[in-house]
């Protein structure tokens, strides 16, 4: 469920893909716009246009290990001018994956941008799947005719050979 | 208490934890299950389902529990947006409302005899009320749509319903309503609700939607949600995460 308090705005996505497009990249081996320090470089741009579709490289651009894996840990982006305001990310690598992206600025001090923030569509969490020991109560699985029945079918037809 | 039967075709456990449970408490929800069954399995050729479908029954012979059903698969279809629809080459199929309305159902039951500590399940849709044998939440484990035997997430819930949509273990497949093809998009979605019923027919919908059905229930009140994707990645609405053990 959506928060709207919380920090989602069309400019700000925008800024997120580009870095995202450029993290996925299996053929790109180096990460741009972000730096693996949590000190971040101001470097706004003149334009909202040229902010969202090409931001700053920090310095200290970290290679990616190969096979289009990311270096784990927790990278700050440069700051950029979204025309309404600054927008600076941080994303967290787990696993050599995105884990996590979260807004450290985003445009908030005026209408416009409240209202923009407002009809932007989320950043949602993302992890890669892992097994866990835990005892619960109950499972949650896809509904089923049951794979009852589906041992018993392959009983039935084994039995027609 | 705890007991299991299979109907629908589908297994069912009820769990009820109050001492004052009888076993009469749980035949009961089991004998409206039969009942629901009865009335709406599209397998069975004396249900009114079937009646319809093969144009015996006219709107007018229609019982008040099949109008209703009917009107929920409308409505949920309109809040959809199209991808949720009981309609199918003028056949009739409402499974998609009537399991995660029936395990609803079964609850209330139970809770109008003054029970507060229980579950019902059917088939990985579950209903939860109160607290688990510890005092604790219910725990609530999703279950790795690649590999059927692990857990691959842990939550806890009380008072909520939560329902998980797939493929892997269905016999019938979900299609998308738009084009009228197999959803595969996604491996699973899982969703929280306020109650099972809500749970299990946007777990449906959102993933005849495939990837775009999480933004979907991002933008739901009281809806939270976990999709597995068919890379093995898993995205997560974002107040999902408070349920996470």
């Amino acid at each position: 469920m959506r928060k709207y308090t919380q920090i989602t705005f069309v400019l700000g996505v925008f800024a997120v893909l580009v870095l995202a497009r450029q993290l996925k990249g299996n053929d790109t081996p180096v990460v741009v716009g972000v730096t693996p320090t949590s000190a971040p470089t101001n470097t706004p741009s003149p334009a909202a246009s040229s902010s969202s579709s090409n931001p700053q490289a920090s310095t200290n651009t970290p290679t990616v290990a190969p096979q289009g894996k990311y270096k784990n840990g927790t990278y700050t982006g440069s700051v950029q001018d979204a025309f309404y305001g600054n927008i600076q990310v941080q994303a967290v690598i787990s696993n050599g994956k995105i884990s996590n992206i979260t807004f450290l600025q985003y445009p908030n001090d005026n209408r416009t941008s409240q209202y923009v923030n407002g009809q932007a569509d989320p950043i949602l969490a993302q992890e890669a799947i892992q097994t866990q020991s835990a005892q619960v109560d109950i499972v949650s699985g896809a509904s089923a005719s049951s794979q009852a029945f589906q041992t018993s079918l392959a009983d039935a037809l084994s039995q027609a050979k | 208490m705890k007991k299991q039967a299979t109907i629908m075709g589908m297994p069912v456990t009820v769990q009820v934890l109050d001492a004052s449970a009888t076993d009469e408490d749980i035949q009961e929800v089991f004998a409206y299950l039969h009942y629901m069954d009865q009335k709406f399995s599209t397998y069975k050729t004396d249900s009114e389902i079937s009646q319809i479908n093969r144009g015996e029954l006219s709107n007018a012979d229609y019982s008040s529990e099949m109008k209703k059903i009917l009107a929920l698969c409308e409505e949920t279809k309109r809040e959809a947006d199209g991808y949720f629809d009981i309609n199918l080459n003028g056949i009739l199929d409402p499974s998609g409302i009537v399991k995660g309305y029936a395990i609803w159902e079964s609850a209330k039951l139970l809770e109008k005899k003054g029970h507060k500590n229980f579950y019902v399940e059917i088939a990985g849709d579950i209903q939860t009320f109160g607290k688990n044998e510890k005092g604790e939440n219910w725990k609530v484990g999703i279950q790795n749509p690649f590999n059927l035997k692990e857990i691959i997430k842990v939550l806890k819930i009380s008072n909520q319903g939560i329902a998980t949509s797939g493929n892997y273990r269905r016999g019938k497949h979900i299609l998308n309503p738009k084009t009228k093809e197999r959803a595969d998009e996604i491996a699973g979605i899982t969703i929280i609700g306020p109650n099972v019923y809500e749970a299990d027919r946007f777990a449906t919908a959102a993933f005849a939607m495939g990837e775009k059905g999480i933004e979907f229930i991002e933008k739901q009140r009281n809806l939270e949600a976990y999709m597995i994707k068919n890379n093995q990645i898993a995205v997560m609405t974002s107040g999902f995460e408070k349920y996470c053990v």
